[in-house]
């Protein structure tokens, strides 16, 4: 039994989908920051998809895709490391409370 | 055979039932008390269900061949290699996950009374759940791989459970703590599965073709390779994977986090670390037995044995002196812990096993009991201000009471005979080893004594001043300083229900009907030590003498006020101090450990504010006087003047700009995405 290519990227699609609705409409920066991780592993999901879908003798797919986890992981220290800076300094996490650059 | 080959593909279902009932949990509102409830006795009662079916399928094979089914399956593979799940349905499995499973069950019952009041119901619900199933998932794993993931699950879980009440200062502080101990151990039982994995290329336990880890082609690749520290490669693993148990069974000197652990709600100290958890580890040794046995010409089984004995020593004397009635049930834990390790290091896969099961029925039975009476006396848990509660509770008293027989070990009950099994092994193995273990079951008998008296007898102390709310205050409904009562059925029941077997189970061992049935469930192949009768009177003679000398000292005179001093206190003098401070392991590991760790921190800290801030300071220095030096002579004199003429003009148009520029990253990020799917659209339209 195998799953057709189509599944795996309809599923990252929405995957994708609800992560990108997530970071644009939520007001918490860590929900914002899940939804980030959502996307990613979005796309994460394609790579091992078109891999697996491929049939490649070589590892590249998945090697890349365990890459990019263990960076997302990495990515994700630093971004709740980030907020919670943020929270310190604007006792906010609430994403629109942060415009000092605004123009 | 073929009905447990089928019985072993449907393990998975014991553990996802629990696995469903804390997903739902998760998803459930608060206020649905009744309907959480009773989907996880639900889910409990179904998998108690299952596991009892595999169970009665393994029980009456009497051929040569090992009761024993596997399914192995792969999970996913890279390259050309692969990593495998499977299931093993064997008695070790079948009797561990029955007992999981039904001890479970009662106590799920028992924590819907206990909890009753609790605004988190269906959060420790969840946790509970998740436990059972993580715990149960381990149990039947065949695979170190999946036995690894549910060992940390339930790691997790008796993480989450000990700081149930996470408000309290006391439970966050237990729960980090038993967190990071068992992790010291966890670090060694991964280094033992990796190694394991290295040497023989798979994790699989069993496997039907003889190529498992634990089977004959494998271990004796082990044997003969070398190792340092004078060890075989098996002993050196079997020596790994005993820290991990030493971490999860608390065994010394990884035991400081079991005591600590009865922050938690008392359901849990009965599930986690009486019955189950901390059984985990005893488990994980007896089901890797075969690497154990096999390094048993290294000292590592010597090992496994001393430290099963130092802590059953250790942990006794340390609960006689212990004032809240958790912490001497934990104490025990311990101890008895200390009991099956000892009987496992001295070669007893049964007795061991067998002083597990018993245990975890009798003592899952005295902590629902302490629980009833932490509840009954609204919320004490300082056993110098109970007392008398044999006429307030009776039922609680008489099931506590069986328990109590069955820890000391009074003769017939179950802990006497899985007592004797332990001390009868350890008598063939080294003398000095099994004098102390009895010198222990004098101890347990001697503490449990006590407690009874302190709690069950006399008067009621807990009335005349004001109470402590300090334990377990949750919000239960009743409040001041009046009696004692009798604890609703949902709370008495599982204790009636666990006292009956406390009181039978040990027929199944007992070396007098056509010989120890456990055993042969267990290890038939396991040459069953010969019974001694010395053994046995002495066990029976010591038990005896710690329950005289515990009436002699509490029962003759009951305290009387909750701010008399322990009579043993008289006797003992400093050594009393130093039991009752735990033998000061605690302040030991914060002077040395904690205070090393705390040192380098502290080091690297002024390293860094004097070494690398200097430089960088410098490096800042030498920038900043070379800038000063750049602004006087270009920037103030030529660039400016042209500058500020072209700046109108930009100001101008950048004003009109910066209305873009709202300062809301999402806006940003929704231009990104909107150019995005343009730049898409475009470019399919383009092809």
């Amino acid at each position: 039994m195998t799953i057709p290519l189509g599944h795996y990227l309809i599923l990252a699609g929405i995957i994708f989908a609800i992560g990108l609705a997530g970071a644009l409409t939520r007001k918490n920066a860590i929900i914002v920051l899940i939804a980030i991780e959502l996307m990613f592993n979005a796309a994460i999901l394609n790579l091992i998809a078109f891999w697996h879908y491929k049939q490649f003798a070589a590892l590249t797919g998945q090697m890349f895709a365990i890459f990019a986890i263990s960076i997302a992981a990495a990515e994700s220290a630093i971004g709740l490391a980030l907020v919670i800076a943020i929270y310190r300094h604007y006792k906010s996490v609430d994403v629109d409370d942060i415009k000092s650059l605004k123009g | 055979m073929e009905h447990l080959d089928h019985l072993a593909k449907q393990q998975w279902l014991i553990p996802l039932l629990p696995l469903v009932a804390a997903g739902i949990q998760s998803l459930l509102p608060r206020g649905k008390r009744k309907l959480s409830a009773g989907i996880c006795l639900l889910a409990m009662g179904g998998a108690c269900a299952l596991a009892l079916r595999a169970f009665f399928a393994t029980l009456g094979h009497h051929g040569d061949e090992p009761v024993r089914a596997v399914w192995n399956f792969t999970w996913f593979a890279f390259g050309n290699t692969s990593l495998d799940m499977g299931f093993i349905l064997d008695p070790l499995t079948a009797g561990m996950a029955a007992m999981v499973s039904f001890v479970g069950f009662w106590i799920f019952v028992n924590a819907t009374g206990y909890m009753h009041d609790d605004e988190n119901f269906t959060r420790f619900f969840c946790f509970l759940s998740l436990f059972a199933a993580a715990m149960l998932g381990m149990v039947i794993s065949n695979n170190l791989l999946l036995m690894f993931m549910c060992w940390e699950l339930v790691g997790l879980c008796s993480y989450l459970l000990i700081g149930f009440w996470y408000f309290k200062p006391s439970a966050a502080a237990a729960m980090k703590k038993a967190f990071i101990t068992t992790r010291v151990g966890d670090v060694g039982f991964f280094i033992g599965i990796l190694l394991l994995y290295w040497k023989t290329g798979t994790l699989n336990l069993y496997t039907p073709d003889g190529t498992g880890a634990l089977q004959q082609e494998a271990i004796a690749k082990l044997i003969t390779e070398p190792y340092f520290w004078g060890l075989t490669v098996a002993g050196f693993i079997a020596l790994m994977l005993f820290i991990g148990a030493m971490g999860k069974s608390a065994q010394f000197p990884l035991h400081v986090w079991l005591p600590d652990a009865m922050e938690g709600p008392t359901p849990v100290s009965a599930l986690i670390h009486a019955a189950t958890m901390v059984a985990a580890g005893v488990f994980m040794v007896g089901r890797m037995f075969p690497v154990f046995t096999a390094s048993s010409a290294d000292w590592v089984m010597d090992f496994v044995m001393w430290v099963g004995c130092i802590t059953a020593v250790f942990s006794a004397t340390i609960a006689v002196a212990q004032f809240d009635i958790k912490r001497v049930l934990a104490y025990s834990t311990c101890s008895q812990l200390g009991f099956m390790v000892m009987a496992l290091g001295a070669g007893g896969l049964s007795a061991g096993q067998f002083h597990l099961l018993t245990h975890a029925f009798f003592k899952a039975l005295l902590f629902l009991g302490s629980g009833c009476v932490i509840i009954g006396t609204h919320h004490e848990q300082d056993m110098r201000k109970m007392g008398g509660l044999k006429k307030y509770m009776p039922i609680t008293f008489w099931c506590y009471f069986i328990g109590y027989l069955a820890l000391s070990g009074f003769p017939l009950t179950a802990g006497f005979f899985s007592k004797d099994e332990v001390l009868l092994q350890t008598f063939y193995k080294n003398k000095l080893v099994w004098g102390l273990a009895t010198f222990a079951a004098f101890l347990t008998a001697f503490y449990m004594t006590r407690q009874m008296y302190m709690v069950f007898a006399g008067m009621w102390r807990g009335g005349d001043h004001g109470r402590g709310h300090g334990h377990d205050d949750h919000g239960h409904g009743h409040h001041g300083g009046h009696e004692p009562h009798e604890v609703p059925w949902n709370m008495w029941l599982p204790i009636a229900v666990l006292s009956v077997f406390a009181l039978l189970m040990g027929w199944l061992g007992t070396p007098w009907l056509k010989g120890n049935l456990f055993h042969h469930y267990v290890a038939p192949h396991e040459e069953a030590p010969h019974h001694s009768n010395l053994v046995l009177w002495l066990s029976i003679g010591v038990g005896l003498i710690g329950i005289f000398l515990g009436w002699l000292i509490y029962g003759r005179n009951t305290m009387v006020r909750a701010t008399d001093a322990d009579p043993l206190q008289a006797k003992l003098g400093g050594l009393f101090t130093a039991l009752n401070r735990k033998w000061y392991v605690d302040e030991i590991y914060e002077a040395t450990i904690i205070r090393l760790t705390m040192a380098c921190g502290t080091l690297f800290r002024v390293f860094d504010k004097l070494v690398i801030d200097g430089v960088l300071h410098a490096i800042a220095g030498l920038t900043k006087a070379l800038s000063q030096v750049c602004r006087w002579i270009g920037d103030e004199l030529l660039i400016n003047g042209g500058f500020d003429a072209s700046c109108e003009g930009v100001r101008g148009s950048g004003s009109l700009l910066s209305k873009l520029q709202s300062g809301k990253v999402q806006n940003y990020f929704a231009f990104l995405s909107v150019g995005t799917i343009i730049l898409v659209v475009v470019y399919f339209f383009k092809q």
